[in-house]
């Protein structure tokens, strides 16, 4: 990847962690799982989807579901980046005016489903795969999903159909911030070996650093990762990554910060020091 | 020679490549027919969620998918699946259950189906199709799969009784103008309905049987219509008495600022007797016989 090229998605990801921050007053958002996901997001819909505003309606065009919908406003940000999705519209989040809310929908140009109830997307997208394969068509799929989605069950019984029916244009990418809601996934319910567990499911997996756009490259270039098997990436990410002061915080999962905090950390992703937040965090959603 | 409902769907898909079969490894309604339709037929093994959630990504590819499995997992089990993915979206999934109701027999609780047609139609954009019997279902599944809404079907391939009239949505269909009694009825009970008719209008009771056919969109002239002619409004489902037809007509009575007399036969907040399907009828009390002495009996007591 060029230093030119890698310069600028990181000027990008600059841009949506600044989005997902000023999202995150005023009502809030679930910020931490927004700021794991944005580089794998911004690295996606810029260096691997062959899809764009002009061909949003096209059937040949590549899919991209978020299948752990909470972390919406690092979607938000990449389709303004994009030039998607107005900037002034998410002064509407959570405003009964617009369709910007803490989980996405349809109504956004860009979303192809909604999402929000945990262990939904990866079957729907496996229908679209299902019936890009029957057209003979060559579109990608790629559905994210969270760690701690992978409880549920739903994710493995999916798994089990989409290998039994060889879904080779199908790519799951785990944003691995080793985080569910409040508890570190270790803790609850552990994963590991992840890799492991979905090989053993017929997938082929491949792990990489979720923040870095050389090693993203090399690993999603290889994409299919093995003909006749579903492809997994696990993205490494760190919940929180940007700002020191929420990083890898298990209390930093829902926040609703005041307009003084914002500011401060829009400095703080710009080098300066970590934030003193004073809010509340807000632990169920 | 007779239709089946296999010939349907391979007749909706010999004309459009739109339809896709799909099951949960239930094959029962149509054993012969995967080999024909390779290109259109997915059975998902025994995965209820993820059948409707793959149903609802190949209707977002413009596809008109038609699930089945048994009634009470698919509803059930993938309810959330069915109302957040094809609900939400509100794309057409055709949602085909089979052996709801008393048509589970000597299953057991786990497969009574007794709740489906409420929870289906509780979701905004669901429909719900609750043919009399296999004449009654074929005659409607064409208006029902190229339906642009979802829909719930109880499948119901019992032999029928009698001859069915043209179906039409939202349309019930009536046999009789009496004005003694009323009786409607969605699904299977239709024939033990259709029995008790006869047997009342031997005691010279006049009876008028409504076929519901489709509890959603609901008929509400024709109920309505029922309810200022007759004296005894008789309401008879394989289903529990909470959210199924005895509340549609109480939903359809305070609409319209309406009373009336009702006799409900269903289930009263339990399971029925797992037997074999006569017996069930014997046991539980729906036999057309034993409804008919019922309402007599309520007529008598007025």
């Amino acid at each position: 990847m060029k230093k030119q090229k890698l310069l600028e998605l990181g000027q990008t990801s600059l841009r949506v962690r600044e989005h997902i921050i000023r999202l995150s007053g005023n009502g809030g958002c679930f910020i931490g799982a927004s700021l794991s996901c944005a580089d794998l997001i911004v690295y996606l819909y810029k260096e691997f989807l062959n899809v764009s505003k002009e061909n949003l309606k096209d059937p040949k065009r590549d899919y991209f579901f978020l299948s752990k919908g909470h972390d919406v406003p690092a979607l938000y940000g990449t389709y303004v980046e994009l030039g998607w999705l107005e900037e002034e519209r998410l002064k509407n989040h959570l405003k009964t005016n617009d369709f910007i809310y803490w989980h996405p929908n349809r109504n956004i140009p860009g979303i192809e489903f909604h999402s929000g109830s945990l262990g939904h997307n990866l079957s729907v997208a496996m229908g679209v795969a299902m019936d890009c394969k029957l057209r003979k068509q060559k579109n990608k799929i790629v559905v994210v999903v969270g760690d701690g989605e992978l409880n549920e069950g739903s994710m493995w019984e999916a798994l089990l159909v989409a290998s039994a029916y060889k879904l080779d244009n199908l790519l799951i990418v785990v944003d691995r911030n080793q985080f569910q809601a409040n508890i570190q996934t270790e803790d609850l319910i552990p994963l590991k070996p992840l890799a492991k567990k979905f090989e053993t499911f017929g997938c082929k997996a491949k792990k990489v650093n979720g923040h870095n756009f050389e090693k993203m490259d090399e690993i999603f270039k290889k994409f299919p990762f093995e003909k006749g098997k579903v492809s997994v990436v696990i993205a490494e990410t760190v919940r929180g990554k940007g700002l020191p002061s929420i990083e890898k915080r298990a209390d930093r999962w829902f926040v609703n910060f005041k307009e003084e905090e914002i500011e401060q950390l829009l400095k703080e992703l710009h080098g300066a020091k970590k934030t003193k937040l004073t809010s509340e965090t807000i632990v169920v959603r | 020679m007779k239709m089946t409902y296999a010939d349907i769907l391979l007749d909706l898909i010999n004309k459009d490549d739109r339809y896709m079969i799909m099951t949960s490894e239930n094959r029962a309604a149509f054993r012969n027919l995967p080999p024909l339709i390779k290109n259109n037929f997915i059975d998902t093994g025994i995965t209820e969620q993820t059948m409707i959630g793959m149903a609802a990504g190949l209707a977002l590819r413009g596809r008109t998918p038609i699930v089945h499995a048994l009634a009470t997992f698919l509803t059930m089990r993938a309810f959330e699946f069915i109302r957040s993915d094809v609900g939400i979206a509100n794309l057409p999934v055709k949602i085909v259950g089979a052996v709801p109701g008393f048509l589970s027999d000597g299953n057991g609780p786990t497969h009574q189906a007794l709740e489906d047609v409420s929870i289906m139609r509780g979701i905004p954009p669901m429909n719900v199709f609750c043919p009399a019997d296999e004449e009654d279902m074929l005659k409607g599944l064409k208006s029902v799969f190229t339906h642009p809404a979802p829909f719930y079907i109880r499948y119901n391939p019992t032999e029928a009784l009698v001859e069915h009239s043209k179906f039409e949505i939202g349309k019930a269909e009536v046999f009789g103008e009496g004005t003694d009694v009323a009786i409607l009825v969605y699904g299977f009970l239709f024939g033990e309905a259709f029995k008790a008719k006869e047997i009342l209008e031997s005691k010279a009771i006049s009876v008028r049987l409504i076929n519901i056919r489709t509890p959603k969109p609901v008929d509400e002239e024709t109920i309505l219509k029922a309810v200022d002619e007759c004296k005894l409004i008789v309401t008879v489902e394989d289903h529990f008495i909470t959210g199924g037809l005895y509340t549609i007509l109480a939903e359809v009575l305070l609409r319209n600022r309406k009373t009336a007399n009702v006799l409900p036969f269903a289930l009263m907040n339990k399971w029925f007797k797992p037997a074999l399907l006569n017996d069930v009828l014997q046991y539980e009390r729906f036999a057309g016989e034993l409804m008919a002495k019922r309402i007599l009996e309520t007529i008598a007591h007025g």
